[in-house]
């Protein structure tokens, strides 16, 4: 037996030498970070705080808060972060609404119910550049399917500008965003879904509480974890949008749709001032930052109660 | 190379080898090409219709068998990626490209970034005298030349000859008062629902089409010598709202704000336009059967005046300019007057218009499309720019949005001018 132990110590490999295994794998990993994250961010950090046009090379003067106070002092900058607000909750808002019922349904014992699950899918599988593209078709002013089937339905008069009329832009961009990412919120709250209890449910049922009643205050607050990490999810994503609405409208018409993130783009590539709009990048990024410790604060009460 | 190797080719053979490389060095110098080597370029030019990838490739090749120690390597991007392609890689530092396109409202900018050579000296005496003086604006900055004139383009007033003919037009009009009249009197017959259509979306055609019409209704000057607006009156308010006006009178296709120069090709070309302002290489493709429902029906004229001024043209033409950081810079010069010389223009002048005054009066080449000749020989004299000014990327992005707010009804035309004036001193620096 102690001869059996003996070898054993002399095979199990001694604490140093798995230290060094271990960081000789991790190494690779860290270097690809540290150059793809790391390198770009403290990059950044250093061209907002210094003027840098590149179509005047070689000056960059350190501007300390500059480019930051310019931004928080422009109209412009405020405009873009109330679209990107109007974007972020009503999108997200439609995306929940929808996703709640869609899972609901799914839940049912329907015959063909794995169909439904199966076409669900489709639109989150999108990739987000052809969703663009293909809502840019459909919502065409002059061949669009949209236009046509409301005209020959009778429900408009005439063929609409969606896409270049300011009142309209914001709300095609924002029915191109629900529709491909509502399956996501759908399947999330599924999962959670099926994670019920049903002996609460039938057990409510018995009490005499109808469906509706059943749902608001047995089910929902069972969802209530599941649908915070929805939340989290989708307005962070939604706050920092940028290629379907570029795609689709390319930040108009008259600048209507024009993100946050599409107005750190322009600003950076119009005038060439990378110097403002890497401050914008960073102004963006804590904005969602904040957001990020909100909801942790939230989901940590709740999971505690 | 080891002395081994030297001891083996022995004193008389390196001495031979010596000798060769020195007469070698002495026959290709003292000219200009001071290389002994062989050189290669690299070319950085826009995709488009006329002068497509081929014929550009064509004409490099043709530059390649005249000039045979030298190598044109070609990149072509789309024209939103041209502008930003050219700083990053001169003031990126990378200095990829010795020779790039430039279109004619970025000399200012390219020139006091010194992305660019001034090439004034360089230019040839002929190319002065015979190319037609609105092309060679189209490189200048300050008295000084920034780029070789290659393409010279004007927006066109294409008519649909039909339906001028079904409404009672025997001509198309020469006035924008009378254009008018016409479409209303198409529109009046029910022959097309919006009879002009635009490419007024947010993006530099917009600017293009109202200056051409500032330039006839007071004037396209945008900006004074000492920097200050004059956008926010004169011809281009009167412009914007006489564009404004045509919205209105459902005499302008509503979705043009939403349309770019391939819209309004698609749009004059399925039928559903009387009048359309574009660039040269429309013609062609819409009297090609296979992609145009009007071929053949298809009328070019100068575009139209107003008052006292008979026509004018925003100046679109584009030019090959040496980048700052060539390491060969008198190839790629040689490479740009090639490209924009005499025989290589009328070779492909049924493609692009040429920019050599003597062209126009040459038969054989007019011939082959005399209606578009006429029109071109009569716009090119009349060529507005937009403004030369180093700053003009920015101020363009501004007057878009401000354009289209007053064309979609968000903002009164003249407040919304006035707002980008505003701006002005923040859109300089």
């Amino acid at each position: 037996m102690a001869g059996l132990t003996a070898a054993r110590r002399r095979l199990r490999p001694t604490a140093w030498s798995e230290a060094w295994v271990a960081g000789a794998f991790v190494t690779p990993a860290a270097l690809v970070i540290l150059l793809i994250v790391a390198y770009p961010l403290v990059r950044a950090l250093w061209l907002s705080v210094h003027d840098v046009v590149l179509t005047r090379p070689g000056e960059a003067p350190f501007v300390a808060l500059a480019n930051y106070a310019r931004e928080l002092a422009s109209p412009d900058f405020w405009a873009a972060v109330q679209r990107s607000l109007v974007f972020t909750v009503v999108s997200t808002a439609i995306e929940l609404v929808l996703g709640i019922a869609l899972a609901v349904l799914m839940d049912q014992p329907l015959r063909l119910r794995w169909l439904l699950r199966s076409l669900v899918i489709l639109p989150w599988a999108l990739p987000t550049i052809v969703n663009a593209l293909m809502w840019r078709w459909i919502d065409n002013a002059e061949y669009g399917a949209l236009n046509a089937l409301l005209t020959q339905t009778g429900l408009i008069g005439s063929y609409q500008q969606w896409l270049s009329n300011p009142s309209t832009a914001m709300w095609m961009v924002i029915v191109a965003d629900a529709w491909k990412m509502t399956p996501l919120v759908a399947i999330l709250v599924l999962a959670a879904l099926q994670g019920i209890n049903r002996e609460q449910i039938e057990a409510a049922r018995v009490d005499g509480a109808g469906v509706v009643s059943t749902f608001r205050y047995v089910v929902l607050p069972l969802l209530t974890p599941t649908l915070l990490i929805v939340l989290v999810l989708r307005t962070m994503e939604a706050f920092k949008v940028f290629d379907i609405i570029w795609i689709m409208t390319n930040g108009g018409p008259a600048n209507e749709t024009q993100s946050i993130a599409i107005y750190a783009y322009q600003t950076a590539y119009r005038a060439y001032d990378f110097g403002r709009g890497s401050a914008l990048g960073y102004l963006i990024a804590l904005a969602i930052m904040l957001l990020a410790a909100v909801y942790l604060r939230v989901l940590g009460r709740v999971g505690r109660s | 190379m080891s002395s081994t190797s030297v001891g083996r080719l022995g004193k008389g053979r390196l001495g031979a080898l010596a000798t060769a490389a020195t007469i070698l060095v002495a026959a290709c110098g003292g000219g200009a090409t001071p290389s002994a080597g062989p050189v290669t370029l690299n070319a950085l030019f826009m995709k488009q219709a006329a002068y497509s990838e081929e014929n550009v490739t064509e004409m490099a090749k043709a530059f390649e068998t005249t000039n045979p120690n030298v190598k044109v390597n070609l990149e072509f991007v789309a024209y939103d990626a041209l502008h930003d392609k050219i700083v990053t890689d001169q003031a990126g530092g990378a200095g990829t490209y010795d020779a790039v396109l430039l279109d004619a409202i970025w000399p200012a900018e390219f020139a006091k970034a010194k992305l660019v050579r001034d090439i004034t000296d360089k230019i040839p005496a002929e190319y002065k005298n015979d190319v037609f003086a609105s092309a060679l604006a189209g490189g200048e900055y300050q008295g000084k030349f920034y780029a070789v004139p290659w393409i010279n383009d004007t927006k066109f007033l294409f008519y649909n000859k039909k339906m001028l003919a079904d409404a009672g037009f025997s001509a198309p009009p020469t006035t924008w008062d009378e254009l008018l009249v016409q479409a209303k009197a198409i529109k009046d017959k029910g022959l097309v629902e919006f009879p002009i259509v635009w490419s007024w979306n947010q993006a530099e055609a917009a600017i293009c089409d109202w200056t051409q019409l500032a330039a006839v209704m007071g004037g396209p000057d945008f900006v004074d010598a000492s920097g200050k607006a004059q956008f926010t009156g004169g011809g281009a308010l009167a412009a914007l709202e006489w564009m404004k006006k045509t919205l209105g009178d459902g005499l302008t296709n509503p979705a043009s704000t939403g349309f770019l120069e391939e819209d309004v090709r698609n749009t004059f070309s399925a039928g559903s336009a009387a009048f359309a302002l574009n660039w040269t290489y429309m013609y062609n493709l819409a009297n090609d059967p296979e992609q145009s429902k009007v071929a053949g029906q298809v009328g070019v004229a100068a575009s139209p005046g107003m008052g006292s001024v008979a026509t004018s043209g925003v100046n679109g033409g584009m030019g090959i300019a040496v980048t700052a950081n060539s390491k060969h810079p008198d190839e790629a010069l040689a490479f740009a007057l090639w490209m924009a010389s005499k025989p290589m223009q009328d070779k492909f002048a049924q493609l692009s218009l040429p920019m050599w005054k003597s062209s126009f009066q040459d038969e054989n080449i007019t011939n082959t499309a005399p209606e578009l000749f006429r029109a071109a020989n009569t716009q090119f004299t009349n060529l507005v720019m937009r403004p030369v000014v180093p700053y003009y990327t920015p101020l363009s992005g501004a007057l878009q949005v401000a354009l289209q707010e007053a064309l979609t009804g968000k903002k009164a035309p003249a407040q919304a001018l006035a707002d980008v004036a505003a701006k002005l001193p923040d859109l300089q620096k």
